[in-house]
């Protein structure tokens, strides 16, 4: 009986441990794939290089142009969704009546299950028409649309991680705030919002994170075009777009442009390691200030 | 207009402004969703789901795609179910308190926001090369797993957290053993929870793109696959590849397969959430 136990529990360990195995193998994988890119183009050029050409003859390997195109789509994106999920989250924590707080809630969920690539649907066959009414000269593949899209899809990520970071300022602080006289609004912006800025700083990194790893919208709407540039109305191509391009191409294993999404994928990893475990920081750093 | 006028109607104008964002985002959806049922509705039909991909569009049909997608998923479920409510049980019941599972918990979260198509590299890396799977249904589903496993171990945590310890405790006073209390009592009564998380993870599986896409899920598979080293294609893959064709025929079939995908993908939601809440009035011991 107390081997089985044992057994049950090793077993269990080691159920765990796959979770270990996952970050060490993504961190081996992209280092030891991108190796042989490495040694071919230095990596000053390849993270200051402004052409990103590795499928044509002559081959330029700067990823500038893919990271302002993720730049440019992901600033978008945050654009729509922080001012509409945090007046969303302030909403229903300050002024939502209850019942209509408990029939929203699960409906803003839904926009986060909708397949990426119905989203990407959408970008390219409404948003961008419509746009068009307005923007004469809007390339049918553009940043604005995919960027829009991206943002109202991260909605809920914005309105329900800044919600709980409101909920958990004290009571005591609204009412003290009521107290002297002031309004709703006021109690939301100078006591609330201020109480639960780390956590509303927390949600914003994490719809950032969100937005740079965003792939199938891009990649439908955005073009595939890898130009420097931070006008949203041209075609582009983000980091994520690149490697959904060459993955569902015929690029030959072992050349240097099939090692090309691997470093775009060390770049793409990195970025949103560093900004998850910002995140981190800050939560741990600040959020226990009221528990 | 005096100071408190003014302030008490940016407070009103403030409230309008809540109710239309809360909404807008919703109804933005609904015109969305609406669109696509009015520009596919007319391509669905019994041959659509049972025909085979073909170069015309009007006799194209989601056969191979949607098969795809059950293998995918069947494995998917096999693979991660029992691994991710393994590491959920593991890190609630048995993990020590110490560095060792302070390093465990982060490194779930952080995997947990990792972006899909990374898994898909790391996918592409360890089993279509390294264990020469190839692009096959296998490597599709043990990448998608290791993409769910994290949502999976959180819900099962939470599961397991929310059994009131006076069961644990009547179960240890009895005699039972750590692990007979585990899968006579905790598993039993956190079972709901388990299996919400469990529908809604699979749920995301369902529509993940970009992972398959670097896997090799290829955008046109002539047959349907026979075992679980076959070449695969699945909806969400058919869907892209349709949208991406300029022809606006290829473009309503994508229609209809959407439809058909997020039917799939609300069922499944709503299945998780009926779960829920009957599993939470239930819960109230």
């Amino acid at each position: 009986m107390n081997i089985k136990e044992k057994i049950i529990e090793k077993v269990l360990a080691f159920c765990a441990l796959i979770t270990i195995l996952t970050t060490v193998g993504i961190i081996a994988v992209l280092l030891y794939e991108s190796f042989g890119f490495f040694r071919e183009v230095p990596i000053t050029d390849f993270l200051t290089g402004t052409e990103w050409t590795p499928l044509f003859a002559d081959k330029n390997y700067g990823i500038l142009p893919l990271v302002s195109g993720t730049l440019l789509t992901t600033f978008i994106a945050i654009a729509v969704a922080l001012p509409v999920g945090l007046t969303i989250a302030i909403y229903l924590n300050e002024y939502a009546p209850k019942r209509f707080k408990k029939v929203l809630k699960p409906l803003l969920e839904v926009l986060a299950v909708v397949p990426t690539v119905v989203y990407g649907f959408f970008a390219l066959m409404i948003v961008t028409p419509f746009l068009k009414l307005f923007i004469t000269d809007l390339s049918g593949f553009n940043a604005l649309s995919p960027g829009i899209v991206m943002g109202i899809m991260i909605i809920p990520f914005v309105s329900s991680l800044s919600e709980d970071a409101l909920a958990a300022v004290p009571d005591s602080l609204r009412q003290a705030s009521y107290g002297m006289g002031s309004t709703r609004f006021q109690t939301a912006f100078r006591v609330m919002v201020p109480a639960a800025s780390s956590g509303i700083m927390v949600s914003i990194i994490l719809a950032l994170s969100r937005a740079i790893g965003e792939t199938m919208i891009v990649a439908i709407a955005a073009g595939q075009t890898p130009v420097f540039t931070f006008d949203p109305t041209v075609p582009i191509e983000t980091i994520t777009a690149y490697i959904v391009k060459v993955s569902s191409g015929d690029v030959p294993q072992g050349t240097v442009a099939y090692q090309t999404i691997f470093a775009a994928g060390i770049m793409l990893f990195v970025v949103t390691f560093i900004l998850n475990n910002i995140s981190f920081w800050i939560k741990n750093r600040y959020q226990e200030k009221y528990e | 207009m005096n100071n408190a006028k003014f302030n008490r109607l940016k407070d009103k104008a403030f409230k309008y402004t809540g109710i239309i964002a809360s909404i807008s985002g919703i109804v933005v959806l609904a015109i969305f969703i609406g669109f696509v049922i009015y520009m596919g509705v007319q391509r669905l039909s019994w041959d659509f789901i049972v025909q085979l991909p073909s170069r015309f569009a009007e006799e194209s049909g989601i056969y191979t795609a949607w098969m795809g997608t059950v293998w995918i998923m069947v494995f998917t479920t096999l693979i991660s179910f029992p691994l991710g409510v393994g590491a959920g049980i593991y890190l609630e019941e048995y993990a020590p308190e110490n560095r060792w599972s302070k390093f465990l918990e982060i490194n779930i979260s952080n995997l947990a926001s990792v972006p899909s198509i990374i898994y898909g590299l790391l996918g592409l890396g360890v089993f279509v090369r390294m264990m020469q799977m190839g692009n096959s249904i296998l490597a599709g589903a043990l990448t998608l797993s290791l993409l769910i496993l994290p949502i999976i171990i959180v819900s099962t945590r939470e599961a397991i957290k929310a059994v009131p310890s006076s069961i644990r405790d009547a179960s240890n006073a009895l005699g039972a053993s750590k692990w007979q209390t585990i899968w006579h009592q905790i598993l039993p009564a956190s079972f709901g929870g388990i299996l919400t998380g469990v529908i809604l993870a699979l749920s995301r599986a369902i529509g993940e793109t970009a992972p398959l896409i670097v896997v090799g899920a290829l955008v046109y598979v002539p047959f349907a696959p026979q075992n679980p080293l076959d070449e695969f294609t699945v909806l969400p893959v058919q869907i892209y590849n349709w949208v991406s064709r300029p022809q606006e025929e290829f473009i309503i079939n994508a229609a209809a397969a959407i439809i058909v995908l997020l039917g799939i993908t609300f069922i499944m939601n709503g299945i998780a959430v009926y779960l829920r809440n009957k599993w939470q009035s239930k819960m109230e011991w």
